[in-house]
């Protein structure tokens, strides 16, 4: 067999199969053309963002993120920072509502929940996570404003009503109704990823805390939490990263409305949901330049969120790996 | 012990109760709209679905009747198509991550998979519109079918580099010891074993997508009647949702819970398959150690 071999050597064929090492580098090929692939999309999606807003970043200059003329009609000028700060309100709106019931959560499921209810609930976070945002809107449009939200911002009117924030006349859609609805569309994000960070805490901590005669919640609040902090932090900025980019359902409950008021109980926009409404409306090249340019600074903020919550969270499972191993 | 400790002590237990308590409550609070979200879609939808509902057009406002055909068309084609550019890159992707996890290219790979899932899904919209819509100067499926395929992209890759890490080393080397090429070894005995995580990431990525509305607002765009051309605009069941739901017209609103049902029913079931095969391969892998 060996002779065999050797002699097909001389073979065309038995030569084009050793330079590809028996279809093993052409397989290598393709993984890395693959990777690269995946790999290109993540810079070709800010190339095309940047090129296609030109016309918009020429005219306006950085002013475009400071200004809040958005006027497609008369003027055509266009300035991003109502927008900016519809998405910055209501994404913080969520987040407050979210971190505590999300790490709360988090806590139950790995700390305390028995063994047999750990996996339900565990699945229903998931499920959470997978509703559908236009069914969130549909439902937060005509059940979750009119049950809740809109009891509450009346609420909130009525006791707070001198503080420009909490200013009437009182609308269903608003800016507090679609933060109070993205802060159950992030809930699952910092449920799941804190979860798996108390997880990843060796338990070498717990046993320490509860030989020095802790109680289960000082454990938890003066040993679990200082030590999963930069994952715990890396959950929440990546539960801020889907509230940011968030669009269908927002559209749905914000009332799209250039409002410049401070108050929470008003209509408002954010940054997905002028580009979601005005996209295909935007009938001159500069003005779908102006919404294309949101969408590019969008891209840029999501990205920044994302590499610093994605490092934080890796930090944790490199520490925990470390000390595991020492 | 004296009274000051001991009223220490009892202060520090009603903490501990308290705090332990509200977690539970968080929990309760955080499923309570998923359960609720659901029985309303069912409450709400359930009387509008019959046969028709299927297969019929949709009617304009105030004629009774009509359907979500040209929707569950619409989804099926984009959401194919997707797929049909998603699995091959993502798998293949997924193969390298796992395989070269030292390289640099496979570190950017993973972090760069991790911050694509990251990036609004509207703004993949505006990437497909300018890159497809733009140049061709019309609305169409096969712009609709690309978004998709970006927003599956790195679900699946996350999903099959897992899987792959998870298959024994044992059989890896086995295969290569019997004299097997890499791809061969790759392909007909690791990626099989590793098959069913595969397709788990598979489905989560189909369940992802065929919610997705906000960058079919700008691709595929909508379209009333029956549309089988992928040059044509076409609607998906999630963007029908979001016409009928904003339309002042109370029947267009019953037809946006119906199709509402249609969806999440569609989205949940891939959910609760794609945990069985988790669960069912987890079992699989004990009883080979």
């Amino acid at each position: 067999m060996n002779a065999e071999l050797h002699k097909d050597q001389s073979s065309f064929g038995a030569r084009v199969r050793n330079a590809w090492q028996h279809g093993d580098r052409l397989y290598r090929l393709l993984l890395t053309v693959a990777a690269l692939l995946v790999m290109i999309l993540v810079i070709g999606i800010g190339y095309e963002l940047w090129q296609n807003s030109a016309l918009s970043r020429q005219a306006f200059g950085w002013k475009f993120l400071i200004t809040s003329d958005w006027d497609p009609a008369l003027n055509e000028t266009f300035g991003a920072l109502p927008f900016i700060l519809g998405t910055l309100i209501t994404s913080f709106i969520a987040l407050l509502a979210a971190i505590p019931l999300g790490i709360g959560t988090a806590i139950f499921l790995a700390e305390l929940a028995p063994d047999w209810l750990r996996e339900p609930l565990g699945f229903l976070v998931e499920l959470l996570a997978a509703v559908p945002s236009v069914v969130y809107g549909l439902w937060g449009l005509f059940v979750y404003i009119p049950v809740f939200v809109r009891p509450s911002a009346e609420f909130l009117n009525k006791s707070l009503g001198f503080l420009p924030l909490f200013e009437g006349p009182v609308f269903g859609p608003s800016r507090l109704a679609a933060g109070l609805l993205l802060a159950i569309m992030v809930f699952p994000t910092i449920t799941a990823i804190s979860r798996d960070v108390f997880r990843a805490i060796p338990n070498s901590q717990r046993e320490a805390a509860m030989a020095m005669g802790a109680t289960r919640w000082e454990m938890i609040y003066q040993v679990l939490i200082p030590y999963g902090t930069s994952g715990l932090l890396g959950a929440i900025i990546l539960g801020l990263g889907r509230a940011l980019g968030e669009t269908i359902a927002v559209t749905m409950v914000i009332g799209n409305n250039l409002d410049l008021s401070a108050s929470l109980l008003r209509p408002g926009y954010t940054m997905a949901s002028i580009i979601a409404n005005e996209f295909t409306e935007a009938t001159f090249d500069l003005y779908l330049n102006a919404l294309i340019e949101i969408g590019l600074i969008l891209f840029a903020m999501t990205l920044l969120i994302n590499i610093i919550a994605r490092l934080l969270i890796w930090r944790v499972s490199q520490r925990t790996k470390a000390e595991v191993r020492a | 012990m004296n009274r000051f400790s001991a009223r220490r002590q009892n202060w520090r237990k009603v903490i501990n109760i308290v705090m332990l308590s509200f977690t539970g409550l968080a929990t309760l609070l955080v499923v309570t709209p998923l359960i609720w979200i659901i029985g309303y879609v069912i409450r709400e939808g359930l009387p509008a679905i019959n046969l028709q509902f299927f297969t019929e057009l949709p009617t304009p406002v105030g004629v009774s009747g009509g359907g979500i055909a040209n929707a569950l068309v619409g989804s099926l084609m984009t959401v194919s198509l997707g797929l049909i550019i998603a699995v091959p890159v993502g798998t293949l992707a997924g193969v390298y991550a796992a395989t070269h996890p030292d390289q640099p290219l496979g570190t950017l790979l993973r972090f760069g998979t991790d911050v694509i899932s990251g990036v609004p899904s509207i703004v993949m919209g505006i990437f497909a519109y300018t890159l497809i819509v733009l140049p061709q100067r019309h609305f169409s499926a096969f712009s609709g079918g690309i978004v998709l395929a970006f927003i599956m992209v790195p679900t699946i890759v996350r999903s099959t580099e897992e899987m792959i890490r998870l298959v024994p080393n044992s059989l890896r080397e086995g295969s290569l010891a019997l004299g097997a090429a890499e791809w061969k070894t790759s392909l007909s005995v690791i990626l099989p074993a590793a098959l069913n995580g595969v397709i788990t990431g598979v489905m989560l990525a189909i369940a992802r997508a065929a919610g997705e509305a906000a960058p079919m607002l700008f691709t595929a765009f909508g379209n009333p009647f029956m549309n089988t051309d992928f040059n044509q605009p076409v609607s998906t069941l999630p963007h029908m949702i979001f016409v009928y739901a904003i339309a002042p017209y109370d029947d267009w609103r019953a037809k946006a819970w119906a199709t509402a049902l249609v969806l999440i029913t569609l989205v949940l079931l891939l959910n609760v398959a794609a945990r069985l095969l988790v669960w069912w391969r987890g079992r699989l892998f004990k009883s080979l150690k």
